[in-house]
Parts: C-alpha cells; sequence; structure tokens
C-alpha cells in the first residue's frame, strides 16, 4: 500500500537567494522515474522534510509545465525553515508531494486576470502565473501587481522582464521611495485602486501577509468584485497534510485537503476561525 | 442471525478461552493495577477486571500514543566527504493477531469513528489499517451502566455491537458469545463451546434491555449539529462553557474518539525516527503557527472546536454519526468538572429558544 506519510528523497539542485530572508529551492527526485511520474496543479503544495527537524508546507511554485525541478521558496521563520535555509545544492531532503487542491485554472479560462500578491505571497502566485503565460491565448487581460517593502524584499526579480515579454502586465511597487527605483511607490491596496480593474469577466486572485489581504479585499469589494470572483490560498500550521491528524480544520473544511485554496465566497460560509 | 451462531460460556470457561487464545494471539484484557483497570497481555494467572468499565479504552492497541512511522540515517557521500546521503524506512506494524477482550461496547465503538477517517477517505493510514486488521474485539455488554454513561445518546447501547467482532452478553451465569464478524467467529470457535440455549439467549437479551433501562433517557439531537454550527459565533457562550476548563487535556487522552495527533522527529547522531504521538487539541501550542499566530487562542475556543469536532463537523462529514460513543471518561477524568452532555445540551437548549 502506498503510504502517504513516506517522503521521497530529493536532491537540492540548485538555491536561488532571493531577499535576505527567502531563498528559492529547486529541487529533484532522487529517482528519476518519480520525477518523471510527478504531475501537480497550480497552487498544490509539498511538505518539505528536514529529517531531524520536521516537516512544513509550501505551495509549489514552478509551473506544472516545467518539468525538470519542483521549486520552493521558503522564508526563514521558525525552525525547519532555518534548516532548510542552511542547505547546499546536492543535499538530500524528504519532499511530499504535490497535497491539496489547486487555482481554478479551468474555470478562469477567458477571463481576465488580476493577480495581487505581497512580498513572499507571491511564491504561490507565480505557479499561477507562469501556467497562465504558458497557456497565454486562453486568457485575456493579465494584470500582476506586486510589492514589497523595498526593491530588496521582491523575489522572482530576475525573471520580471520574462514575465512581461510573455504578456503580463506588471505592476511592481515599493512601499516607499528608494534611490534607483524607478516603477510605482505605495501600498498594494493602494496600488490596486489606482489601477482599479473592472470586475467584468475578471478573476482576482490574491496572497500575502494578512494585513495586505485584508485591504486589498477590501479594495476588490470597492471595485465591486463579488466573493466568487475572489481568490486566495491559505496558510494553517499543518502536520500530516493528508485530512488526518485533526490539525489544520476550520469547521468542516481541513485546510490540507480541501485547501489551501478557497474562493472568498467559500470562506464566508466556513465559521470564522482564521 | 444463523442458528447456531450463538454459543455460551460458561464463568468457568472464560479464562480457558482466553487461554487458548493466547497460544496464537497477543490477548489484551482488562486488569486491576493500582487503581486503574488497564488493558494488559494475558499470562497465565492473570485475573480478568470485568466489573467496571476499564480506565482507558482500547484506542491504543490500534493506536499507540507513540509509534514510529519511519526511521531516517544520513550517510556520509564517500565521493563528496562534506555531503551527506540520506535512507528513509518505512516501519510498519507487524502482522501479529490482537485479541481485546472485554472491552466495552462503547470502546470498540470508538474504532468505528476512527475507520471513515483512517481506513476510507482519500489518503489511507497504513500504520492503523494493519494494526486495525489484525486486532479483533470481544466486547462485553454492559449490565450495570454508570452514571456517566450516555452511550444511548448517540447511537450506541449496552449491547452495541457497532466496532466489535464478538459480542459476550452476561447470561445464566456466563455469556451468550454473538459473533458480529467472520474474524470474530473464527475466535468463537477456538473456544468449542456448546450452542446457547433459547433460555439463555432470552434472559441475555433481557438483560441487556435492563441495562439499557437504567441509561439516563436520551435526549433528541438530531439538530445539534446545525445548532452548534450557530452557535459557533457566540463566544459568550463557549466562554460560559469552558469556564472551569483548565487546558489540561485529560478528556482527549482517555477519549475512544479523539484521534488528533503530531508528528516530530527523534535524532540523534546521523539517525533517528519520525514518530506519531496523540495530541491534545485543548492545548494552546496545538495551533499554535510559527507566526506567532494562533487561531484558537483561548480556551473557549478550543473546547468549542473538540466539542464541535464530535458533535457538528464530524457528523456533517460522515454520515450524521456523532464522533463520541458516550462512555462518559472525559466526565469522569475531567478535574474541573466540565460535562459533555451539559454543553450538548445547553447547544441544544440555547438554539431552541
Ligand atoms: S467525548 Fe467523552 S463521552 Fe464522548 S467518547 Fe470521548 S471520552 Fe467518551
Ligand atoms: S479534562 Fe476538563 S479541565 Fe482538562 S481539558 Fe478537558 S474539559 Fe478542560
Ligand atoms: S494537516 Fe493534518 S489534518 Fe490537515
Amino acid at each position: 500500500m502506498n503510504n502517504p506519510y513516506l517522503p521521497e528523497i530529493a536532491i537540492v539542485k540548485e538555491i536561488i537567494q532571493e531577499t535576505h530572508n527567502i531563498k528559492t529551492f529547486r529541487l529533484v527526485f532522487k529517482d528519476p522515474d518519480k520525477m518523471e511520474q510527478c504531475v501537480f496543479e497550480p497552487g498544490q503544495v509539498g511538505q518539505l522534510s528536514v529529517f531531524g527537524t520536521g516537516e512544513s508546507t509550501f505551495v509549489i511554485n514552478s509551473p506544472p509545465t516545467q518539468k525538470e525541478y519542483l521549486q520552493f521558496s521558503v522564508m526563514r521563520a521558525g525552525e525547519v525553515t532555518t534548516k532548510l535555509h542552511s542547505l547546499k545544492v546536492g543535499d538530500q531532503i524528504g519532499v511530499r508531494a504535490p497535497l491539496g487542491n489547486c487555482f481554478p485554472y479551468e474555470a478562469m479560462k477567458g477571463k481576465d486576470i488580476i493577480i495581487v500578491g505581497g512580498g513572499i505571497g507571491m511564491a504561490p502566485l507565480r505557479t499561477l502565473l507562469l501556467y497562465l503565460l504558458d497557456n497565454r491565448q486562453d486568457y485575456g487581460e493579465i494584470k500582476v501587481i506586486y510589492g514589497a517593502r523595498s526593491p530588496e524584499d521582491l523575489c522572482f526579480t530576475y525573471e520580471f522582464e520574462q514575465w512581461r515579454q510573455k504578456g503580463a502586465d506588471l505592476v511592481l511597487t515599493v512601499d516607499k521611495e528608494f534611490p534607483g527605483w524607478t516603477e510605482r511607490v505605495g501600498f498594494v491596496p493602494a496600488v490596486l485602486a489606482e489601477e482599479a480593474p473592472a470586475p467584468m469577466n475578471r478573476v482576482a486572485i490574491t496572497c500575502g501577509p494578512p494585513i495586505m489581504i485584508k485591504f486589498v479585499l477590501k479594495g476588490l469589494k470597492e471595485l465591486d468584485f463579488a466573493d466568487e470572483q475572489i481568490i486566495t490560498t491559505l496558510e494553517k500550521r499543518m502536520k500530516c497534510g493528508i485530512g488526518l491528524c485533526g490539525r489544520c480544520n476550520i469547521g468542516t473544511k481541513y485546510v490540507c485537503v480541501d485547501g489551501p485554496v478557497f474562493t472568498q465566497a467559500e470562506l464566508n460560509e466556513l465559521p470564522a476561525e482564521l | 442471525m444463523v442458528m447456531g451462531d450463538l454459543k455460551f460460556c460458561p464463568k468457568e470457561g472464560l479464562s480457558r478461552w482466553v487461554e487458548e487464545l493466547s497460544r496464537e494471539h497477543t490477548v489484551l484484557v482488562p486488569q486491576q493495577a493500582g487503581d486503574a483497570v488497564e488493558f494488559l497481555p494475558f499470562a497465565e494467572g492473570s485475573e480478568l477486571s470485568l466489573d467496571r468499565q476499564p480506565t482507558a479504552p482500547p484506542k491504543k492497541s490500534v493506536f499507540p500514543q507513540t509509534e514510529t512511522l519511519m526511521r531516517f540515517e544520513y550517510q556520509k557521500d564517500p565521493e563528496h566527504p562534506d555531503r551527506q546521503t540520506l535512507q528513509i524506512k518505512e516501519t510498519l506494524p507487524g502482522k501479529e493477531k490482537t485479541v481485546i477482550l472485554g472491552c466495552r461496547p462503547c470502546g470498540a465503538r470508538g474504532f468505528s469513528v476512527f475507520d471513515p477517517v483512517f481506513g476510507q477517505g482519500e489518503y489511507l493510514d497504513p500504520y492503523y489499517q494493519a494494526r486495525r486488521e489484525h486486532t479483533v474485539f470481544v466486547s462485553l455488554a454492559c449490565r450495570h451502566p454508570e452514571n456517566t454513561c450516555f452511550c444511548n445518546w448517540v447511537g450506541g447501547g449496552p449491547a452495541d455491537s457497532a466496532g466489535s467482532d464478538v459480542l459476550m452478553l452476561p447470561a445464566g451465569g456466563g455469556y451468550v458469545l454473538r459473533p458480529v464478524t467472520d474474524q470474530g467467529r473464527q475466535i468463537v470457535e477456538v473456544g468449542g463451546f456448546e450452542d446457547a440455549s433459547p433460555e439463555q439467549q432470552t434472559e441475555a437479551d433481557r438483560l441487556a434491555e435492563e441495562a439499557a433501562e437504567n441509561l439516563s433517557p436520551a435526549p433528541e439531537l438530531e439538530e445539534v449539529p446545525d445548532k452548534l454550527f450557530e452557535l459557533f459565533e457566540n463566544l459568550d457562550f463557549w466562554e460560559l462553557m469552558a469556564a472551569k476548563c483548565i487546558s489540561c487535556g485529560a478528556c482527549t487522552y482517555l477519549c475512544p474518539t479523539c484521534y488528533c495527533f503530531n508528528i516530530s522527529d527523534e535524532y540523534s547522531g546521523l539517525q533517528g525516527k519520525r514518530i506519531r504521538t496523540w495530541d491534545n487539541c485543548m492545548s494552546n501550542l496545538f495551533t499554535h503557527e510559527a507566526s506567532g499566530h494562533n487561531p484558537r487562542p483561548t480556551k473557549a475556543q478550543r473546547l468549542r472546536n473538540r466539542v464541535g469536532h464530535k458533535f457538528s463537523y464530524y457528523p456533517k462529514l460522515h454520515e450524521q454519526v456523532f464522533a463520541c460513543c458516550g462512555c462518559g471518561r472525559c466526565i469522569k477524568s475531567c478535574p474541573m468538572s466540565v460535562d459533555i452532555r451539559e454543553i450538548v445540551l445547553s447547544a441544544k437548549e440555547y438554539a431552541d429558544e
């Protein structure tokens, strides 16, 4: 029987220092067959295992169309993430993936898209964005608002140009003026208000720090987005990742298997226990 | 019920049967250990303690308090001395058969709450399944329910067979044995018992009925799952319910239907193991996140989740079955006398107003 607790061994192929406290890891399963067989959908997560310390959950932020490695971006915050940050290229770790649900990318077909991300919150959105860009013809306008405290706190800076070339209308912003910064200045919700995307036939996807999400949601409401049009991905403390350990429930929903992706309309149905 | 299926085990025959079973199985039977009655392996001369409800249910026989999920080892990579390779080895339970004899029907019923979660969902738990498959439950029907028992509120009863493989019904100075599953039938066969006589059967039924009558009448709880959902936002209600609670978690550890667990690593040198341990949702740490955020920082919110899970979320997810078998252990073991029956009734009445 397939043992859902048992991680696959993966090798760290590449490490990218995104910001002072965020690193991106490109991982390849040790068993090439497993790499080949690994299919996932944008938004699904993986459990990364540093044996001796434990496991932690991250969204797979490479797109499903990219088959050579699985990519995860990790902000140093607790024990497991600190250990992950000490990994070197060639080190081996455990991976259980894919787990959880995904962004409703099928239902988004033919629609205009507004992606709103803040800080490390861009990581889960990256997988979706790259998927959309790889299937550019299936989607309408793709606007991305991405902000961080300072230019140094932005992730994926090295691929912004590529996103633009592939057809994303990328609006970058930082909280205040910085020498040499030529893009927008201001908090993400304020930039969203300036951009004022029309809600007609559009889906909004947002991820970022809780306070940003709160004001982005408010902003989207003011722009007349319906709750069904707003999608977010939740973070919760998880253990098993497979709906058994009882750790991550909000009422009847288990974030690990029923999430992490929810529409605002779905969240409204749940007890207020975020 | 096929005729001839019911057997009679005279009182003197019980230890002989258990002895016989213990030749090929580990047989756990309730035995007096200090003040407690615990499930311990039967050995020659072991005395069965069948008169009162065992202190803890037989939960740990299938779902141990601590179990190793896998072992891991780092090894120096000879070609790259600064690197280590990793090996992981799954540690599934063995296939030895275990018989639990003398648990109460509510103790076995607990597993019928576990089963849909660990053995029937999208992800199957191979550790639980292996043990569950190799464990046979012989439950003793209750003759004298305690005042904390309320199995009849939640679909059970003193002679309930859910989760059991054999039911032992006291009668005629012995026990009428009623096999519930094929595994149970095989276990009963080992005893080489005579068929139960019609008189013995009638007496067994009568005693079971009498026991059921000794329970407090079961209130109508059908609407409780919805009512608890409605009460979610009413924190005043939950603060009142949790006022006495000290978050010790005694209620969760002794509960036959509580299954929340933690996973952690133990490590020394280059090797270690990943273990799973029972966890306690009444503790502040249960949902405490690395960021410092906690979705359930107060005991009221935690009690709300515990009662909510048992009487609202679980039944909504699993065919209206309550995730509580009414064994009353949480009531008996709570140092502060928090009574889950009162909470359920208050919820029902509160919403009735
Ligand atoms: S909640 Fe209490 S009465 Fe119900 S099964 Fe658990 S310990 Fe027994
Ligand atoms: S046993 Fe009683 S005091 Fe302890 S956590 Fe449970 S309800 Fe609270
Ligand atoms: S993480 Fe275990 S149930 Fe969701």
